[in-house]
């Protein structure tokens, strides 16, 4: 079947015609419209979608827009990262059990990858699997966990195999929040909340079928579900001049006192990169829908994160007396970042983050000179070596 | 509005592409620049003529092409990237635009001459004049009476093969033969696009526009076309860069495999992925005559900055060779800073945006 935009828009009507949003309670609505077909128009039927091209959820969305929709920022790691990897590696039943609550917010999804020991170096992750019968038991620690506290499951990369080289030993699950051994704690950051949290795995025994892909093949299953989130962190689009340059720039017409013709030159400096990096933006995007994807999408996100940096850096140093203050320290836990409702310490203090979440700077750096310069890598020291044998 | 290259921009740049590559590699470049003139008079008639460049920018009806500043722009791309000592920005696109946006009899008689690649123009205004700052033209030093100009213009860019000059003066457009005109060649920093002093004592002139708008427009799409040609330079010198450290080896490995490096070239990537997006938007914008002015300085406060980096890690990043007069790089560095200073400074285009983005500056003190 192939599904054009006006086959969408007539379905999506249809099934508006059946289901009145203000009679139905909202969860209802939503599973109801995954059984139509019009949760993720680009999945397979039977599975929240229609096989269409992904470019037409925009047309389901507009058709749609004013009911009841999906928490998209508490369920960004289920939607962004764990969805699109469990369709292509999951099992026809693991499909099934876990895409439709996932979609309809049921149960929230965290991801289990980071470790004290093992952040750009992923691969050398510690957390160990060991096989007992039709069970797996898992002892390590995760880091940098958003949501945990909320999650029901969580994708999770654990090492099956410490005899062999790094990337060979790795195994991709799905790990059950509320299994016994899961403890979850908050970890203050330098902004004074909880965004993540610490988790530690002690002993929690998770069935086979839980497993994703291959036993030894983690790290292939791990790249699908690492691409999904800097295409995610990456891709957000802005209006000219909008985003943190906007919250800058009001300020800055709006107190005439505050000007200096050395942060008017910087000012200046960073409109035009803000606007270059728009347009950037808009050219993948155009690259996109035309079919032919470039390499562009691998230095948005260095584009974006150091935006923000120097521009929320500026947005302190300008207000001067104001930025000697900051709105609250008080510990507590966030749900989802709330860039601009909070203050510019705030934002300031958040952007940091942008250049080590979801690979740090450096990495993509890397990344842009590998695989789109062909620029040859630095020698690996950690080549064929088993892991248990690497230097920690 | 679209930032990608359609099929027949990508039709011409191969067909520009495949002259300057049969016809133009640099070391020709490098020998043509040491010989009496850096202008190639039969590469400039091949690309003038057989690919129709002289005329893209006139309407059909004057023998041009009609086509846009998105193809102008296309074939900028390709010249920056040979640092091709052609006078296509000052021919067909300066003193052109400002007979397109003349639209008078005089100028449509010269238009057609230029279609044909008969003739080859030069606007009389300095290279380095800003379309913010209509004085820094130097057009106030050239005086109209009684159907003659007189007056000097320093810094023209393409003079020496000019056949006839287009000047500013007396507050409108004149055409002057370069019979009538004394060029003297100065000594310049970018060897592919040498600058002179134009001077006239009572040369004969007709007028071509009763005011500067033309002037205005022609300094306008200029500097956003420029933006293109930077584009294409800075492109040569990442391409030619990669290439090197990927083959050049120290410490018994390729310097490309040093982080060091792959972190610099990575950061000019992203500078170059940015600076294709502002100088496609100049010209898309140019072409659609909407948002010209914001596209422009935008694409210009960027594209300038970025060639003349580009072309300074090319140099760092070759070492040795890299400061050698055999090398070509060095013809890419002049020119990159040489279009740093043409048509507005980066800064003279910011200073703009101050304006255009509503971002005003601290208050008189």
């Amino acid at each position: 079947m192939t599904v054009d935009e006006a086959a969408l828009k007539e379905r999506a009507r249809a099934f508006l015609a059946e289901h009145d949003p203000a009679a139905t309670e909202p969860l209802g609505f939503l599973r109801a419209r995954f059984d139509a077909g019009l949760a993720w128009v680009h999945f397979p039927e039977g599975l929240g979608g229609l096989g269409a091209p992904r470019e037409l959820q925009n047309v389901v969305e507009q058709e749609l827009a004013g009911t009841p929709q999906v928490d998209v920022g508490k369920m960004a790691i289920g939607l962004g990262m764990a969805a699109p990897t469990i369709l292509i590696f999951g099992t026809e039943e693991q499909k099934k059990r876990f895409l439709r609550p996932l979609w309809t917010g049921e149960e929230v999804w965290c991801q289990l990858f980071s470790e004290p020991g093992a952040g750009s170096d992923l691969a050398t992750l510690a957390t160990r699997a060991v096989r007992d019968g039709d069970e797996w038991v898992v002892d390590g620690q995760k880091v940098w966990t958003s949501g945990a506290h909320h999650a029901r499951w969580a994708i999770l990369v654990a090492r099956t195999d410490p005899d062999v080289p790094k990337h060979a030993g790795l195994t991709y699950f799905v790990c059950d929040m509320h299994a016994p051994g899961v403890e979850v704690r908050p970890l203050r950051q330098i902004t004074g909340e909880a965004e993540f949290n610490e988790v530690f795995l002690t002993g929690v025994r998770l069935p086979d079928s839980l497993r994703l892909g291959e036993v030894g093949d983690g790290w292939r299953v791990a790249q699908t579900t690492l691409m999904n989130e800097r295409v995610a962190i990456g891709g957000a689009p802005v209006r000219r001049g909008g985003g943190v340059m906007g919250a800058v720039a009001d300020t800055w017409r709006q107190r005439p006192e505050i000007r200096t013709h050395d942060l008017h030159q910087r000012l200046l400096q960073y409109w035009v990169e803000a606007e270059v990096t728009r347009l950037a933006g808009v050219r993948l995007r155009q690259q996109l829908a035309a079919g032919v994807p470039g390499p562009e999408g691998s230095g948005m996100k260095l584009a974006f994160a150091r935006l923000n940096q120097v521009l929320s850096g500026l947005d302190v140093e300008m207000r001067r007396e104001e930025g000697l203050a900051y709105d609250e320290w008080t510990f507590r836990r966030s749900d989802s970042v709330d860039f601009f409702g909070r203050g510019t310490g705030y934002r300031y203090l958040r952007a940091k983050g942008n250049s080590i979440e979801g690979g740090t700077s450096e990495i993509l750096r890397n990344i842009i000179a590998e695989r789109v310069l062909g620029l040859p890598s630095e020698p690996r020291v950690d080549k064929n070596v088993p892991w248990k044998d690497l230097p920690r | 509005m679209t930032l990608l290259y359609s099929e027949i921009e990508e039709e011409l740049r191969a067909a520009v592409r495949d002259l300057l590559a049969d016809r133009y590699p640099p070391a020709t470049v490098l020998a043509r620049i040491e010989s009496t003139s850096p202008y190639d008079a039969d590469l400039w008639k091949a690309l003038a003529r057989d690919i129709g460049a002289a005329g893209l920018l006139i309407p059909e009806e004057l023998g041009g092409a009609g086509a846009s500043a998105r193809e102008a722009a296309v074939v900028l791309e390709e010249l920056g990237r040979a640092v091709t000592p052609v006078p296509f920005l000052t021919s067909a696109v300066l003193a052109t635009q400002a007979l397109v946006s003349a639209d008078t009899d005089a100028a449509r008689e010269l238009l057609t001459a230029l279609a044909a690649g008969e003739t080859t123009a030069a606007l009389a205004v300095s290279f380095a004049a800003s379309p913010h700052v209509p004085e820094t033209s130097g057009s106030a030093a050239v005086t109209a009476e009684g159907g003659t100009l007189s007056g000097r213009v320093t810094a023209v860019a393409g003079a020496e093969v000019a056949d006839v000059f287009i000047v500013p003066a007396s507050g409108a457009l004149h055409a002057v033969d370069a019979a009538h005109v004394t060029v003297e060649p100065i000594v310049s920093l970018d060897l592919t696009r040498p600058i002179s002093t134009v001077t006239f004592t009572g040369a004969p002139a007709r007028q071509v526009s009763a005011g500067l708008a033309p002037l205005r427009a022609a300094l306008e799409l200029g500097a956003g076309l420029l933006a293109s040609e930077q584009l294409g330079v800075a492109e040569w010198c990442l391409t030619t860069t990669v290439s090197y450290v990927k083959e050049r080896h120290q410490f018994a490995r390729p310097v490309g495999s040093f982080q060091a490096l792959k972190h610099r070239l990575a950061d000019l990537w992203m500078e170059i992925v940015q600076a294709r997006a502002a100088a496609r938007n100049a010209a898309d914008a140019l072409a659609s005559g909407t948002d010209t002015a914001t596209a422009v300085a935008v694409a210009q406060a960027w594209c300038g900055s970025v060639a003349v980096h580009a072309a300074e890690e090319c140099l760092q990043l070759h070492g040795g060779i890299g400061m050698t007069w055999e090398h070509p790089l060095h013809l890419y560095l002049k020119r990159a800073k040489a279009d740093e200073i043409a048509l507005g400074t980066p800064g003279d285009h910011r200073q703009a945006l101050a304006r255009l983005a509503d971002l005003p500056g601290p208050l008189a003190s």
